[in-house]
């Protein structure tokens, strides 16, 4: 039963902690707005999200057992569910930054309020399951 | 968590840019001093940013906070005046005043507020961003 909410809730879970993910990302674009040879850096939330799902399919931090001291560790990669891309800058400045203010504030506004859409489905989804079991 | 650590990243961007303007803002008082504690003219500073990279996050080594590698004095020669009548004045009459570039001070004081402001602006979103995941469900 447990296994079953979660799994309703899994959908909305990985989306949210996406979408903080890029947050941080962003927010680290404005911080470092000033400094000199930062390159901006982004993901692409379609293919965060589909390799994210993909993800739960595979098995996590699988090790080889290892029995004797002359065994080489054996260890499956696991991969970050984005991998990050470089924006490319529309105005390039002298020092090798290429942060667009503009651009990184309409993206970190819009990624919080996706966010906050992500919450409030959820949100109402958990009050509809809630509203299932009081019945 | 990335939520929290975007207090850390924002919070480091707050204290480097008000180290900026603590820099500009001496440089600015002291646009005239003609002899520090050394008898040497003043020389105008500038703060050099870095990326602090975070540690045990993902994406740690490459996403980050600011932090001032250093603090370097300008390259630029001090500005011979002509001014017979100062005491520091040298054989020829002319005295050495501070490499301080007034307007690029002034521009920077003002690049250096507009993106401390861009910072609590993040730091805000991110609080309530947080306020409303606390309440989820409720």
């Amino acid at each position: 039963m447990t296994d079953r909410i979660s799994d309703a809730f899994r959908f909305d879970q990985q989306a949210l902690a996406l979408r903080a993910q890029r947050q941080e990302v962003l927010s680290s674009n404005i911080a470092n707005a000033d400094t000199p040879g930062y390159k901006s850096r982004d993901f692409d939330f379609r293919d965060a999200m589909a390799n994210a799902l993909d993800a739960r399919m595979r098995l996590p931090e699988t090790r080889l057992a290892l029995t004797s001291a002359r065994h080489i560790p054996g260890r499956a990669a696991v991969a970050q569910p984005a991998d990050l891309l470089y924006r490319q800058p529309l105005q390039p400045s002298l020092d090798g930054n290429t942060v667009d203010m503009d651009v990184e504030r309409v993206e970190f506004a819009d990624n919080a309020m996706r966010y906050q859409t992500g919450l409030t489905v959820l949100s109402g989804r958990i009050k509809s399951l809630l509203s299932a079991m009081q019945q | 968590m990335p939520l929290t650590s975007i207090f850390q990243i924002a919070g480091s961007a707050l204290t480097a840019q008000s180290q900026r303007m603590n820099v500009s803002a001496s440089n600015m008082a002291n646009a005239d001093s003609v002899a520090g504690p050394d008898g040497q003219p003043y020389r105008a500073r500038q703060v050099v940013f870095r990326v602090s990279p975070g540690d045990g996050r993902p994406y740690g080594g490459v996403v980050g906070g600011v932090q001032v590698a250093g603090v370097v004095d300008a390259p630029s020669p001090p500005r011979m005046t002509y001014d017979p009548a100062s005491p520091m004045a040298d054989e020829r009459g002319y005295v050495a005043m501070p490499n301080v570039d007034v307007v690029a001070e002034t521009v920077n004081m003002i690049s250096a507020s507009r993106s401390y402001q861009a910072n609590v602006e993040v730091l805000n979103t991110a609080k309530s961003l947080m306020l409303k995941t606390l309440s989820l469900g409720q």
